[in-house]
């Protein structure tokens, strides 16, 4: 099977569990199951491959030139740790059919679990380490999920917050090692590193990489000093502390180690870091573990340990230790799962894991006593069970392995790990199981049905299989071993079995077993003095750090970000003229080359009108009729200043553009304040106009340093000059660009303003379906109604000009492609003309002469333009290709039709469209306010009688 | 006329950060109306300044201004009244629905004691 399809497998899967859980419980739980089977069936199919020494590699360059490829390969450790995940997972699932209740819901649980799978088996299967990144996190996450399973329990979503926030770190650290890593390599494939160790280790980066690396592969594999949060990963479902945190996902840095193994060991800082906390973390946590009275706590801190024990295997860089890594983990994840299992069903039948209220469970529980009892003394190291082998090899590596110059230090330390490892051992069994039978368990103890003691029960089968007969796995313990040490080391010549003779590590182990015996025998005043002895408590700093963190964190954001608009811009301001000013001063300019244009009168004369208006509306702003009125002056100044600086075009636009847009405003000041408050100190004023004068100080400056310099390369508008013609079709370049060389970007530009054409429609119809509407019509003016709001002198002069301003604008549309004008500017004009129409006859009026909804127009111009635009694909060409030519229809002179005059006639119904429906909706909310509409254009009508009259007649 | 130009530039943002800088609606959009002014004559000028070289091809011309700026800067006023009349709208909405036009949001009661003292000024 493809190993694509082996990694998207569980991932696929992860959207069964939640739909078949609606055909029930059994169903989910097959769905998952099947869907695992099939994933390893396929995994298996490569077994013969890669027993032969065979890479099986899948390769699809995704984004070959960011180095992201989705090449995935395995090798005897990819398949080592994929079978491990897939087959343990089986049995989870099985296992957790049966552990969870019917109030869980187990389409989530099988849901996570799977994406949790899926995430596992790619990161052991990735050859690309950016996507081994991904899968990394993806683990954290699902993890997250897992461990906070049960939402109602604290203690769970305080462990699963905890379990992200150190794991997620570690992933932080990882992601910069890996980018070092691959910067160093040269390629981020995993195949390609491996071949480098060279390169990477005489690299100055190998340090920083190696450090963050190994922070990274620490905090997921639960080393001192971050092991605090895999005993807070305990509230989690039994299952998931069983498959993620014993056999696979705290095996994921132990994995990253062993893969990455030929490359960075070796050298004396992997050898002293990583066996120094290895050597450190098995001690410990099994010193920690012995004292612990919950089942699953003793067997997390237990994990712990082993997890210290491989690592330092691991980090001993010897090939023998590597291959006792290999065995151990193997044993490790069958035992250890094992009996995470049988912590399980002690939990779910005896209703307690407190080891102090457990006891005598031997008769009451035989077959749970069997799986816990082989376990148990597979994990102390009692021969004929395989954990006693490769911990028999730990320590014969152990015994001659110089730490910091003493050859005392790894042996003794190893020894005493030892011995604690089998006096935890030996307590699981004899304080739960041997002893009296006890009359007060929480709930009547007896084994659970074959779905729960199955699982556990073949995970038993290797322990003693392995045990009695190593060389059964002596060639997968091989392929594995020699996939790990790559081409960087010799195989060692040994084989596995139980008797090597009376080797030191023989005696070491003799002495752990019968230490951990007397260890068990003293265990009462042992622990007394234990929990009467200070030792830091891990929450407890967490905690403080975490909040010392969230506090720091909080007093940042809320200096910066706390709610007032004002501040944020006056922060962006400030930044943006400090990054200014700090490239102004550091940079180096080009000396000054281009011609001044030279001033005259009336060019002065507007600059000094522009600047009095924009003077004046910053000290009258407050009074917003005359700002408004200002702002016209400046805008009018602006348009001026285009026409003269040779942009016809511009000026026309800005002209027309000023005139809806005070028109907008106006009609948005009848509902707001006339005036604006004095609100703000004259400190703060005094602090906004410093801001402000510097920030137009810089403006003015950077545009003046870039006026008097010619441009500093030719641009691209040569081009545009010189095919405006030729291909467009138009003598006019600013119209052949918008219709034609960047007609995409105009295509775009108008749909947006269809867009906020829109937004403003539905907020207006949302603000007249709620309560506002009742606060408009209840609404008094502030200010008395002009009598005749609709002059006859003005509904008659706009119904004359009105024909006259569309020839206008069909004019200034029809010129536009030769000379300044076109549709947006056509479309202003036009907008304008049916605007005044409303403004003099009023809103009814126009309103019941409109025949085709804004909405429509402004959709219509959209599809026109875009119809004009795939036009050219009948024709080969590609989107909004335009052509043009020259027709003679008599008696008229001959005359051009373009092609891009439909694509501006979309631009042109787009504006109209547009601007009618944003000034429209704003006159709806005026409508609403001034009451029943007069059904009258004109309030004095000549056909009608005096309406003082009119009135009478009519009560 | 670079000097009046960019002087103008200046005067425009200046007033118009200022104007952004206020604590009510309406003078907030009045100061982005003036900021966008300034960008987009910027935009214009980045092209540099020419007169009387409009850029309508003539078999008599001999040079022509920059027209790619032209085309963007005329793309950008009519965008510019979109956003602008979304902006209002926004603006006015606000003011509508809770007689309120501060521009942050304010420490709670203190714009309900406003309104109550209006209230009891007003008739």
């Amino acid at each position: 099977m493809s190993l694509f399809l082996i990694v998207a497998l569980p991932f696929i899967g992860a959207l069964l569990p939640g739909l078949m859980i609606r055909a029930g419980r059994q169903p989910c739980a097959m769905t998952t199951f099947f869907v695992t089977l099939i994933a390893l069936i396929g995994l298996l199919t490569h077994v013969p491959a890669v027993m032969a020494g065979e890479v099986v590699t899948a390769k699809a360059a995704w984004l070959p030139g960011l180095g992201l490829n989705a090449n995935f390969f395995v090798d005897g450790l990819g398949l080592f740790f994929a079978g491990l995940i897939l087959g343990i997972g089986l049995l989870i699932i099985a296992y957790a059919r049966a552990y969870l209740s019917v109030a869980d819901n187990m389409g989530e649980f099988y849901t996570y679990l799977l994406l949790f799978q899926g995430a596992m088996v790619g990161i052991v299967l990735c050859d690309n380490i950016l996507m081994l990144l991904i899968f990394w996190e993806l683990t954290s996450l699902s993890s997250f999920l897992l461990i906070g399973y049960w939402k109602h329990l604290e203690a769970g979503r305080q462990g699963a917050r905890m379990a992200l926030a150190v794991t997620g770190m570690g992933g932080l650290a990882m992601i910069g090692g890996m980018i070092l890593l691959g910067e160093v390599a040269g390629s981020y494939d995993l195949s390609v590193i491996l071949e480098s160790r060279e390169a990477i280790q005489a690299s100055p980066l190998y340090m920083p990489a190696l450090l963050l690396i190994l922070l990274g592969c620490f905090t997921k594999s639960a080393q001192f000093p971050f092991h605090f949060w895999l005993p807070h990963a305990m509230a989690a479902p039994t299952p998931v502390s069983a498959y993620l945190h014993s056999a696979t996902m705290v095996k994921a840095g132990i994995f990253l180690m062993a893969r990455l193994w030929p490359v960075l060991s070796g050298t004396e800082a992997w050898f002293l870091i990583v066996t120094t906390i290895g050597l450190v973390t098995m001690v410990l946590g099994a010193v920690i573990a012995l004292f612990k009275n919950d089942l699953k706590a003793l067997l997390a801190f237990s994990t712990v340990s082993h997890l210290g024990l491989i690592t330092m295997l691991l980090g001993m860089g010897t090939p023998y230790a590597a291959m006792a890594a290999v065995f151990h983990i193997l044993n490790h994840a069958t035992f250890k799962a094992a009996l995470f299992m049988s912590a399980g069903i002690i939990d779910h039948e005896a209703h307690t894991r407190d080891i102090t209220r457990l006891g005598g469970l031997r008769r009451l529980m035989p077959v749970t006593f069997v799986i816990a009892t082989i376990g148990s003394l597979s994990m102390a190291g009692i021969p004929l069970f395989n954990g006693f082998l490769s911990k028999e090899m730990m320590l014969e590596e152990a015994s001659h392995t110089t730490l910091f110059d003493s050859p005392w230090l790894v042996p003794a330390l190893a020894t005493i790990g030892a011995l604690f490892s089998a006096a935890y051992s030996f307590r699981y069994i004899v304080h739960v199981f041997l002893g009296p039978e006890r009359r007060d368990y929480p709930a009547h103890p007896h084994d659970p049905g074959p779905g729960m003691w199955l699982p556990p029960a073949v995970l038993i089968v290797p322990v003693v299989v392995i045990g009695l007969a190593p060389f059964l796995a002596e060639p997968l313990v091989k392929t594995v071993t020699r996939a790990v040490l790559g081409g960087a080391a010799e195989m060692p010549y040994a084989h596995l079995k139980i008797w090597h003779g009376l080797t030191p590590a023989l005696w070491m182990s003799v002495i752990a077993v019968i230490g951990g015996i007397v260890l068990l025998a003293a265990y009462g005043p042992l622990a007394r003095a234990w929990r009467a002895a200070p030792r830091p408590e891990a929450k407890v700093i967490f905690d403080a750090i975490i909040s010392g963190a969230v506090r720091g964190a909080r007093g940042l954001i809320e200096g910066l970000h706390n709610g007032a608009l004002t501040r944020y811009a006056a922060i962006f301001t400030v930044t943006v003229v400090a990054v200014g000013a700090h490239a102004w001063f550091t940079g180096t300019m080009p000396a000054a080359t281009s011609q001044m244009i030279p001033l005259n009168p009336i060019t002065v004369i507007g600059w000094v009108l522009l600047v009095t208006a924009t003077g004046c509306l910053v000290l009258y702003h407050r009074r917003r009729l005359i700002a408004l009125v200002l702002m016209g002056v400046i805008g009018l100044m602006v348009s001026v200043g285009f026409n003269y600086l040779s942009a016809p075009d511009l000026a026309l636009t800005q002209f027309s553009v000023e005139v809806v847009t005070i028109i907008l405003l106006l009609l948005a000041l009848n509902f707001l304040p006339n005036e604006t408050p004095r609100q703000s100190s004259t400190a703060i004023r005094l602090r906004d106009g410093v801001i402000a004068i510097t920030g137009g100080l810089g403006s003015a400056g950077l545009i003046y340093a870039m006026l008097i310099r010619d441009l500093p390369m030719n641009a691209i508008s040569d081009f545009h000059l010189a095919n405006s013609y030729k291909g467009g079709g138009g003598t006019n370049v600013v119209n052949v660009i918008l219709v034609d060389f960047r007609g995409f970007d105009t295509f775009g530009e108008i749909i947006v303003l269809g867009i906020a054409a829109l937004i403003i429609y539905a907020i207006t119809e949302a603000l007249l379906a709620g309560p506002v509407r009742a606060r408009l019509e209840a609404r008094k003016p502030d200010q008395p109604i002009a009598g005749d709001a609709h002059p006859m002198m003005m509904v008659v002069m706009t119904r004359v000009m009105m024909p006259l301003v569309l020839m206008v604008g069909i004019y200034i549309f029809l010129r536009g492609h030769n000379e300044p004008g076109g549709g947006f500017i056509a479309g202003l004009i036009v907008a304008i003309a049916v605007v005044v129409q409303y403004m003099a006859s009023g809103f009814a009026w126009a309103d019941s002469r409109l025949h085709y909804p804004y909405h429509t127009i402004i959709g219509a111009g959209v599809l026109v333009a875009g119809l004009t635009g795939i036009g050219a694909w009948f024709f080969g060409e590609p989107f909004l290709t335009s052509a043009f030519g020259y027709f003679r229809i008599p008696p008229f002179d001959k005359f051009e039709l373009a092609t891009a005059m439909g694509f501006d006639l979309g631009v042109f119904l787009a504006v109209v469209g547009a601007v009618m429906l944003s000034l429209e909706s704003f006159s709806r909310l005026a409508q609403r306010s001034r009451g029943q509409p007069s059904q009258f254009a004109m309030d004095i009508d000549p056909s009608r009688d005096d309406p003082d009259e009119w009135a009478e007649k009519e009560s | 006329m670079e000097l009046l130009l960019a002087s103008a530039i200046g005067v425009l943002t200046a007033a118009g950060i200022y104007l952004v800088l206020r604590l009510r609606t309406f003078p907030v959009i009045i100061g982005t109306s003036l900021l966008t002014y300034a960008v987009n004559v910027f935009l214009f000028a980045s092209g540099r300044l020419v007169v009387n070289e409009p850029p309508i091809l003539r078999d008599t011309a001999t040079s022509y201004t920059d027209p790619l700026p032209q085309a963007l800067v005329l793309t950008a006023i009519v965008i510019s009244f979109g956003m602008t009349a979304v902006v209002v709208m926004v603006a006015l909405a606000a003011y509508l629905s809770s007689e309120d036009d501060h521009v942050n949001d304010q420490p709670a009661g203190l714009a309900a004691a406003e309104n109550d003292a209006k209230g009891k000024a007003g008739p």
